[in-house]
């Protein structure tokens, strides 16, 4: 019987004979997911940790990253009491401020592998469908649910399937590509499904699916899933892992629809204030005067993504008219940014780098905008608000835009720049 | 009982900024921010039993329980809506808050029309008229009647601890 990639990785997981769109299931996930929210998560229960105990101290993968290091005491007490867990119910995958935003790390750390099933209280969860998992976000309450017995029902997903065809053009991204989805399926468009990415993959680095798989959430999917080729083997090489038991789509599986996009046709694009799902090419709004070019995330905070953005800026100066953020996604991302000249580049030309870490695409510290002003920025969500202020405006890009809009201090396809 | 209106596509940071997540958790803490950047009047004028009639996509964005615990602890009956966003729908499912995935009901709607839920029944009478929606799968509403995941969870380790 022919099946879809997330009815088969369920069905194998149950050990049933199939998993049909609609069934509820209950799953024991691989991983679960927490970063700064794990004091919360585990306030929640702390009485019934102390009587029934943690189910398996190797289920939870902890990250500080969202407001490190601490802005101020409740944050810091907040980080206290996972440290504190961490050491008392000898949590093995802990990661302390620094090591980066916890997707990337989960990924370069090769906690989760091909095939997977991973559940984490933070909405990006959905990221690991670039190495072939299935993970999905889940809210606190459940995660302190899983802390106890290690089992979640979900509902098996219908999966749409998106054919990418030919390859980007020169100044183009997989941003751009991500970005031009959303604008087309929209912000409701794929919710309770699953979607799959077929086609000309290969000229996608892991990186550019990580892009991709991270935005799967902005268009309400429930994971957002890349098949295994050799560049996703060479990243598993990376981090030490060869055994792996990828899954896929049967090719005569059933989609609830089909979506084709040309790669050839994708241009550079932004997401225009406040709904991601905006999308207008950058050529319509050329011009437009930026206060703040941020450059970092689970999004687009990779070596790769500020690689880009170096060359643009190298030798240059920022635009005085503007401020260059720039928040790597990890650490180990950070490094290699040093090796190659990378970070001194942009730093030379004006940039101001902050910890490996969300930054300031929350709004809880480290570039909260005033009113009035305007910043673009590679992260994935642009609602009013979500940088801390709610008469600010966020426009989302592409690390070539981000740059060359820096370089201009108003917003210029990177065509022009490179 | 009173019906707050709200449309498509409304956002976790519209519900409950992101810059009060890491220090408010508790629903006191809160209270006070409840659609502070959607509708700043809501917090204060919100009532018990109240109702919130939504467009499609409710709650969208982060992983974000904030909202819902709020919500519940200011005795919103339920939520009626044309859909709603996957972490928020589980979201409320494990506090216990009542979501209606009901469209016709919230297209049929005008300003003072009488509103009678019926959830057992899966029926909603909006000015007269009746509105049918599914009823929720048995593990689902095994976890809302509980009065919550934790709730729930709490009853099934129990018994396994003697």
């Amino acid at each position: 019987m022919s099946e879809t990639f997330v009815q088969k990785v369920l069905r194998k997981r149950l050990g049933v004979e199939s998993a049909q769109p609609g069934q509820i299931v209950t799953v024991k996930p691989d991983r679960l997911l927490m970063h700064d929210n794990a004091s919360a998560i585990i306030e929640k229960v702390k009485s019934d940790i102390d009587r029934f105990g943690i189910v398996d101290p190797d289920l939870p993968v902890i990250v500080l990253d969202h407001v490190i290091p601490a802005s101020d005491e409740k944050t810091a007490i907040n980080h206290r009491r996972i440290r504190e867990f961490v050491r008392k119910h000898g949590i093995r995958h802990f990661f302390d401020i620094g090591e980066g935003v916890c997707h990337q790390v989960m990924f370069e750390k090769g906690l989760v592998l091909p095939g997977d099933l991973v559940l984490g209280s933070d909405s990006h969860t959905c990221s690991y469908g670039a190495v072939n998992a299935f993970s999905t976000g889940i809210d606190r309450t459940e995660a302190a649910a899983l802390l106890l017995t290690g089992e979640t029902w979900l509902k098996v997903p219908h999966t749409m399937k998106i054919m990418l065809e030919g390859g980007l053009s020169k100044g183009v991204y997989a941003k751009d590509l991500v970005l031009t989805m959303i604008g087309t399926i929209h912000s409701d468009g794929a919710s309770y499904r699953c979607i799959e990415f077929h086609g000309d993959i290969g000229g996608l680095s892991i990186s550019d699916r990580f892009t991709i798989s991270n935005m799967g959430v902005e268009m309400d999917s429930k994971g957002a899933v890349f098949p295994v080729d050799e560049v996703t083997r060479e990243h598993l090489d990376t981090a030490g892992i060869e055994d792996v038991s990828p899954v896929w789509a049967d090719p005569d599986a059933n989609y609830w629809s089909v979506h084709e996009f040309d790669m050839g046709d994708v241009v550079p694009v932004v997401s225009a204030p406040h709904k991601v799902d905006n999308v207008k090419p950058v050529s319509e709004l050329t011009g437009l005067h930026f206060d703040q070019c941020f450059l970092g995330t689970c999004t687009n905070g990779r070596h790769e993504d500020l690689k880009v953005a170096a060359r643009i800026l190298s030798g240059e100066r920022v635009h005085p008219s503007t401020r260059l953020i720039i928040a790597p996604a990890s650490r180990s991302e950070l490094v290699k940014a040093m090796a190659d000249g990378t970070i001194s580049g942009l730093l030379e030309a004006g940039g101001v780098l902050l910890p490996p870490g969300c930054g300031p695409c929350l709004g809880a510290h480290q570039g909260v905008m005033a009113p009035g002003e305007r910043t673009i920025s590679t992260s994935n969500r642009n609602f009013k608000g979500r940088m801390g202020c709610k008469e600010a405006e966020i426009y989302l890009a592409s690390p070539a835009t981000v740059a060359a809009t820096a370089l201009r201090g108003e917003l210029t396809d990177p065509i022009e720049v490179i | 009982m009173r019906v707050w209106r709200y449309g498509d596509n409304v956002n976790t940071d519209m519900l409950f900024p992101g810059k009060y997540t890491y220090t408010c958790s508790k629903p006191e803490e809160i209270m006070p921010h409840l659609l502070e950047d959607l509708d700043p009047d809501f917090s204060s004028g919100v009532k018990k039993g109240d109702l919130l009639l939504v467009g499609s996509n409710f709650g969208c964005g982060s992983s974000r329980e904030q909202p819902v615990l709020g919500l519940k602890h200011a005795g919103i009956e339920a939520i009626i809506g044309r859909s709603f966003a996957r972490i928020f729908y589980r979201a409320a499912i494990n506090q216990g808050l009542i979501l209606i995935e009901c469209p016709s009901a919230v297209d049929a709607y005008k300003d003072g029309d009488e509103v009678i839920l019926d959830i057992g029944s899966g029926r909603i009478e909006i000015g007269g008229e009746e509105h049918r929606f599914p009823p929720l799968p048995d593990a689902v509403l095994a976890i809302r009647d509980s009065g919550g995941l934790l709730e729930y969870t709490r009853k099934r380790l129990e018994p396994r601890k003697g």
